[in-house]
């Protein structure tokens, strides 16, 4: 017990900062929701609401230098580790100013400054990379990580097994964060994984420390990832970090969900990782008020920054295809 | 001038790269003390250490991914699989993620991957162990394509590959293992996208890659005695093309073949005769002719996989064709 009481030793205002940017992501999915189905944006949309916590948790652990793959729901990661909104909504709306410069997108959204090596919208593609990039950290002897970010669903790609197998064989500085949101798709975890109760299996059969946590607590999961990076920076190894989050919404924007049932639908709001933190901190009317404003200004303002942004030309398409 | 067979030669091109530079490392299955399922990489690990020479597990996808990660790093990786049939289990990280991140970052990653295999028939392996796949790629933006025929060739041009800043795919061919030549003293790096005159010649071009480079000039020796002048040029890197010396030669000889041992149909040498026609048809005497191997998958027995793959008649036969068409 005295151990867990020193773990939940975060002070207050850091927990708050937490809370404003799990705030921010929803409030900016929720937008990139509005302006999808207001036919502002094209393209393909996946939106992480009800993985905030899972987000910043990882992302607010992490360090200037460490490395990130995410997945084709990227936009929490993004902004988690330090993108400013205005590159975010820019990028959805295929803008040159957004952080992939129009040729990404949605499901590919990069920024190198910040050590965003990529949003893969390849189930499973990303993980390989995260091996080779923590191959490189160890091979130079950088206090360096790279974490890959994927879901439960990933976990049945070749590409997953292969990642683990050769990260654990060769110790590299990669930590695996499993975001298990329940869903694969429509397809819900028990119907896609023989392991789905406790997906720290796949890791220990490759002889690698996991590390399972609520997801739906932002601060639990700011401490595992601390925990875990820590081991991976000090080259013991890899590990993985089984987050068990949940997906409030359904796979894409415009998803019916037709697989779904309302109890879930509703048993889903009462996981609701925002309103648990506020819950937590007791935040008070007034205050919610305030940070409602600010972050609906900050949403607002990269929507207007976007529609402002310039179009690339059509014969940009050439450009960027080599170095 | 010291004389290196090809074998030496792709070795030579590595540990040259491994001792001048702390970022170039291998990687692959059994490089290591076995030195390669082809040999080529013997010697390596004694050298260099375990840490830069790494023998993989069987794994195609990692071994291609990890080196698309440290690439993005900065690193120079050099990752081989083992036969480029097996490149069939990496194309997803090959075509999805090291040909893509550049252009969707914007312009932001670079992926300086060299991925070294080999294939190549005449030796009876059956189905999955002797093709040629280099259309496959070829047809990807974003990678480059290197299949070298020669020792030189292959020194310079993989030397070239490793410090080039996109995911290079480098070819090899079996049956070239062993052949040998005499190859400049210090290694001299050949430019991607620059295609070399093995034989000149003024009343056909052939335009052949890999092994049937060396089948080309058996041809054109023979179509000599025939009194037709063959001229032999090999692109040696298939993506980006040099495309300016292939019409060149044909503007000059006003006909042309294309051979190679992959699958004619749908091959490499399909967009060398569009692109041909496209850029001289008004100086072409005779229909482009193509020579490539039958479409079947390759038979164990050895006169069937012989039957398949293009030998020196089928390039003379069709050295033969181009002349009589324009008498």
């Amino acid at each position: 017990m005295v151990k867990v009481e020193k773990q939940r030793a975060l002070p207050e205002e850091r927990l708050r900062a937490f809370l404003r940017e799990m705030l921010l992501i929803r409030r900016f999915e929720e937008k990139v929701e509005e302006r999808f189905r207001a036919g502002d944006l094209p393209g393909f949309l996946h939106v992480a609401i009800g993985q905030e916590a899972a987000e910043v948790g990882v992302c607010e652990a992490m360090e200037d230098g460490d490395v990130f793959s995410s997945t084709h729901r990227a936009h929490g990661h993004t902004l988690a580790r330090g993108t400013p909104p205005n590159a975010v909504m820019a990028e959805l709306y295929g803008k040159i100013e957004g952080c992939s410069h129009g040729y990404g997108g949605s499901m590919h959204l990069y920024d190198l400054e910040r050590g965003n090596q990529g949003a893969n919208a390849v189930v499973g593609g990303g993980l390989p990379a995260a091996v080779g990039a923590g191959l490189a950290f160890k091979l130079r002897d950088e206090p360096r990580v790279a974490v890959s970010f994927f879901g439960d669903g990933a976990t049945n790609t070749g590409s997953f097994h292969e990642s683990l197998n050769l990260a654990s064989l060769w110790k590299t500085k990669t930590l695996f964060v499993c975001e298990n949101n329940e869903w694969a798709e429509s397809t819900p975890g028990w119907q896609h994984s023989p392991v789905f109760d406790d997906m720290s299996k796949r890791a220990t059969a490759y002889a690698m420390r996991a590390i399972k946590v609520d997801g739906q607590d932002v601060e639990r999961v700011y401490e595992a990832a601390r925990d875990a990076l820590e081991c991976v920076r000090s080259g013991s190894g890899p590990v993985f970090l089984d987050i068990e989050t949940y997906r409030m919404h359904g796979h894409y924007i415009g998803d019916p969900q037709v697989y779904r049932t309302k109890e879930d639908r509703d048993e889903a709001a009462e996981r609701d990782p925002i309103v648990r933190l506020r819950g937590r901190l007791a935040v008070p009317g007034e205050e919610w008020e305030a940070l409602e404003n600010e972050v609906r200004e900050i949403v607002e303002g990269a929507v207007e920054f976007a529609r402002n942004g310039t179009d690339p030309r059509p014969e940009d398409a050439l450009k960027n295809v080599y170095a | 001038m010291p004389e290196l067979s090809y074998r030496e030669a792709v070795r030579d091109a590595l540990a040259s790269a491994m001792r001048s530079d702390e970022d170039v490392f291998v990687m692959g299955e059994d490089i290591a003390e076995m030195g390669g399922s082809m040999g080529v990489t013997q010697g390596l690990v004694e050298e260099f250490g375990v840490e830069r020479v790494r023998n993989t597990p069987i794994s195609e996808i990692a071994i291609v991914g990890a080196g698309i990660g440290a690439a993005m790093q900065g690193m120079r990786p050099v990752v081989e699989i083992m036969y480029e049939d097996f490149l069939t289990l990496s194309m997803e990280q090959i075509v999805n993620q090291a040909a893509k991140h550049r252009y969707m970052s914007g312009g932001q990653v670079k992926v300086p991957l060299t991925i070294r295999t080999q294939g190549g028939a005449g030796w009876s392996p059956g189905a999955q162990h002797a093709q040629q796949l280099e259309a496959w790629l070829v047809h990807v933006p974003g990678l480059k394509v290197v299949f070298a025929s020669s020792p030189a060739d292959a020194r310079g041009l993989l030397w070239s590959a490793i410090y080039d800043d996109n995911p290079v795919i480098f070819f090899e061919h079996r049956l070239l293992y062993p052949v040998k030549e005499q190859v400049p003293e210090t290694l001299e790096p050949i430019p991607l996208g620059k295609a070399r005159i093995v034989r000149a010649g003024s009343d056909v071009t052939v335009i052949a890659t890999g092994p049937v480079v060396h089948r080309a000039v058996l041809a054109a020796d023979q179509a000599q005695e025939e009194g037709i002048s063959v001229e032999v040029v090999d692109p040696r890197t298939l993506q980006p093309l040099d495309e300016e010396t292939l019409v060149e030669s044909v503007m000059r000889t006003h006909r042309a073949v294309v051979a190679h041992e992959a699958v004619r149909r749908m091959g490499f040498g399909a967009e060398v005769a569009a692109m041909l026609q496209e850029k001289a048809f008004d100086w072409l005497d005779a229909p482009i002719e193509r020579v490539g191997a039958r479409f079947a998958p390759l038979a164990f027995a050895p006169a069937m996989e012989q039957y398949v793959v293009p030998q020196t008649e089928d390039v003379l036969a069709a050295i033969r064709r181009t002349v009589e068409r324009s008498r």
